[in-house]
């Protein structure tokens, strides 16, 4: 259950198939203020939904929290992709400058041992502005490489674009979605459920 | 511009609000109070199916120094560097002045971008965008100038990691070869960090979108970002992140520039105070950039609530005090060299302030130390024509900066048999003026199809955003940051 776009962990819920409702993604709840939703993001978690979301214009303070989103563990593994671009750094300065070994990397390279101005071949203080470089872009890649992944992005298609009213949720509305799979979704049952929070308007989304 | 359609609340003169009063704070968008307005403000510019007149005036202009300069460097490249005026002791002249400068101009579009951010200064939200597109162009054009200087442009490649015919690999000990991994590490985290925050505005113009086109254009650049709040915990992890690596990063990039000449023996470069030298003017130089394009920006585009008079205000103070800093770095140059006591590096600074390029000196420093003082006066700062006209000083003056550094160190070193004197012919100087064109045509297409402001992160500093808007109680909570929770996993 962590994101909507990855598949629940434990065997998902034998609910019986609703033929009144075919197809259908979810149901959407659209809000005007951020504290509106940020209350009604606490009372969707406390009635134990489990595939839901929000989506707003901009990131609303507190909705983590409300939400009960857990931190990503996005920066740990930046962190060793970039400890990664050091030591990628270091192994391709000494090798081309400080070695004449041959080594396989889909051809075969040599090294070359420079003797530049009686410097010893191995002169790792001017390796390290290249190491400190390489750090930083093994690091930014996969922070926005990893950050979109996580996310399912790109993914060009969804079902709630198929809303006229969610185009606003780039805008200046706010939107509680709640998918149809969840096991506490029934048609019926949501509907009021959202109606309760007070919303501007409901719509269900076809899938 | 005439395509704006203001709403009738939003032609209300603007407040001022420059002033500083304790326990007030300013507001940073003016006269809006529902977030539909930033989307619509910001999104008309790049939707007008008009284009105001003065974007095709500079965009003529732009072509046309664009034209100068494919012209200026295909004549390089079948002709030789010959073709620019370098001699034996002057070996770099326009072509790393060039570079430098433009290398410089990025930066402040780091410094608003991941600095700034660090440092949670709200209102670098209605620059950031167009700053760092500012920084990417900016680097494209520095990358020009090292690429063309080499002399065979058909083995450029050699600048990168590969062994060549000879089995030799480039020399990981030069400063040169630092250069291509911070330039390139630099302008692809600049373009990442600017591709991020672009995301959720190019969301907002494809649901926005009329045409089919746009809608795809728009729809394939924004990635199906459709503003999840779990999509958006991740981003804003990401976007500190990105901010956390540019900080260091933007203050390697021109240190490792300044080792260029740091790390030669030369006298006039060979000095430790060159690194933070460099990133202060760096950081000058870029403001300067930035201003000279925000005010004709939010004139022609009509974005004077957003960009307002206390953004101007706030860079004018940056320009002032990076300038000082650039001050203090020349007076220390001139003081080390006198008590190192070593005559070369004692006549390199006489010779830079009295020798034949004087007057290049006397424009680096009345353009670099004194046009800035002005700024000390509040009634100059929040002037829109004195700060205009005082950004161009500022970058005339650091383009000069550098050619002092580097065409007057080289021409007089340490023997007198040796000495020349540079004379730029023109293609040195088409090559210059047309590095503008290629600036202002790639700026000038970003103005025009891209969202200049942020909107997302804008709408997010207004009070409106803050869920607790309009509650009767002090505006400190303190829980503000804490968002540590438990609950549902995130990858």
């Amino acid at each position: 259950m962590s994101t909507l776009t990855t598949k629940p962990k434990k065997t998902k819920v034998a609910k019986p198939a609703d033929p009144n409702r075919p197809h259908m993604y979810g149901m959407i709840a659209e809000f005007e203020t951020p504290a509106q939703i940020l209350k009604a993001a606490e009372k969707v978690r406390a009635e134990g939904y489990k595939w839901w979301d929000c989506c707003t214009p901009f990131p609303v303070h507190g909705l983590d929290k409300a939400m009960g989103i857990r931190q990503t563990i996005l920066p740990i593994i930046v962190f060793f992709m970039g400890m990664s671009g050091t030591l990628t750094a270091f192994v391709l300065q000494a090798f081309t400058n400080a070695t004449d070994w041959s080594v396989w990397a889909m051809v075969w390279v040599t090294g070359y041992p420079y003797l530049i101005s009686g410097k010893p071949l191995l002169s790792t203080p001017a390796f390290i502005p290249v190491m400190f470089e390489l750090t930083i872009l093994f690091s930014a890649l996969t922070t926005v490489g990893l950050m979109f992944a996580f996310n399912g992005l790109p993914q060009l298609y969804h079902p709630l674009f198929r809303s006229k009213r969610f185009r606003r949720a780039s805008d200046d509305r706010f939107f509680v979605v709640i998918e149809a799979r969840d096991p506490r979704y029934f048609k019926a049952r949501t509907s009021e459920f959202l109606k309760s929070l007070d919303p501007v308007a409901i719509e269900e989304v076809e899938d | 511009m005439t395509s704006i359609n203001l709403e009738p609340g939003m032609n209300r003169p603007l407040v001022d609000n420059t002033t500083d009063q304790p326990g007030v704070r300013q507001p940073l968008v003016l006269n809006m109070d529902r977030f539909n307005q930033v989307t619509q403000q910001v999104c008309q510019v790049a939707e007008a199916r008009r284009t105001p007149m003065a974007w095709y005036i500079c965009f003529a202009v732009g072509l046309g120094l664009l034209g100068i300069l494919g012209f200026c460097v295909l004549y390089l490249i079948v002709t030789g560097v010959g073709v620019w005026g370098l001699n034996n002791p002057v070996m770099w002249a326009y072509d790393i002045t060039n570079f430098v400068f433009w290398v410089g101009i990025g930066h402040a579009g780091t410094l608003i971008s991941a600095i700034l951010f660090l440092f949670r200064q709200k209102w670098r939200t209605g620059i950031n965008r167009f700053a760092e597109a500012m920084t990417i162009f900016a680097v494209i054009c520095a990358g020009l100038f090292p690429g063309i200087h080499v002399g065979r442009v058909w083995v450029v490649y050699w600048l990168f990691p590969l062994p060549n015919q000879m089995e030799m690999w480039p020399q990981f000990r030069s400063p040169l070869l630092w250069d291509v991994f911070a330039v390139g590490t630099y302008f692809t985290v600049s373009l990442l960090f600017w591709f991020t925050g672009l995301v959720p505005d190019l969301a907002t113009m494809r649901d926005r979108a009329k045409g089919k086109i746009q809608q795809i254009v728009y729809g394939a650049f924004a990635l199906g970002w459709r503003g999840s709040n779990r999509h958006w915990h991740r981003y804003e992890r990401a976007y500190l992140l990105l901010a956390a690596l540019s900080t260091p990063l933007v203050l390697s990039v021109h240190s490792v520039v300044s080792f260029d000449f740091a790390t030669s023996q030369l006298p006039g470069w060979h000095t430790t105070i060159f690194p933070p030298y460099f990133v202060a003017g760096a950081v000058f130089s870029g403001f300067a950039m930035v201003v000279t394009l925000a005010v004709p920006a939010r004139e022609i585009f009509g974005l004077k609530n957003l960009i307002t008079l206390r953004h101007l205000d706030n860079m004018n103070k940056v320009i002032l005090v990076t300038g000082c800093m650039v001050g203090y770095a020349y007076a220390m140059e001139f003081f080390i060299a006198w008590y190192s006591g070593a005559i070369y590096e004692k006549f390199a600074f006489l010779n830079r302030a009295f020798g034949q390029y004087w007057w290049a000196y006397f424009i680096m420093v009345s353009c670099n130390v004194i046009t800035p003082q002005l700024f000390w006066f509040k009634a100059l700062r929040t002037s829109i024509p004195i700060m205009f006209i005082l950004s161009l000083f500022v970058n005339v003056g650091m383009w000069f900066e550098r050619f002092v550094i580097i065409v007057s160190s080289l021409a007089n070193d340490f023997l007198p048999s040796s000495w020349d004197v540079f004379t730029p012919t023109w293609v040195d100087i088409g090559t210059f003026f047309g590095s503008f064109g290629l600036f202002m045509v790639l700026f000038l297409l970003f103005c025009r199809f891209v969202p200049m402001v942020a909107i997302a992160e804008v709408k997010a500093i207004m009070p409106q955003a803050d869920p607790h808007f309009g509650e009767d109680h002090d505006e400190h909570h303190g829980e503000e940051h804490a968002h540590t929770s438990q609950g549902e996993a995130t990858s």
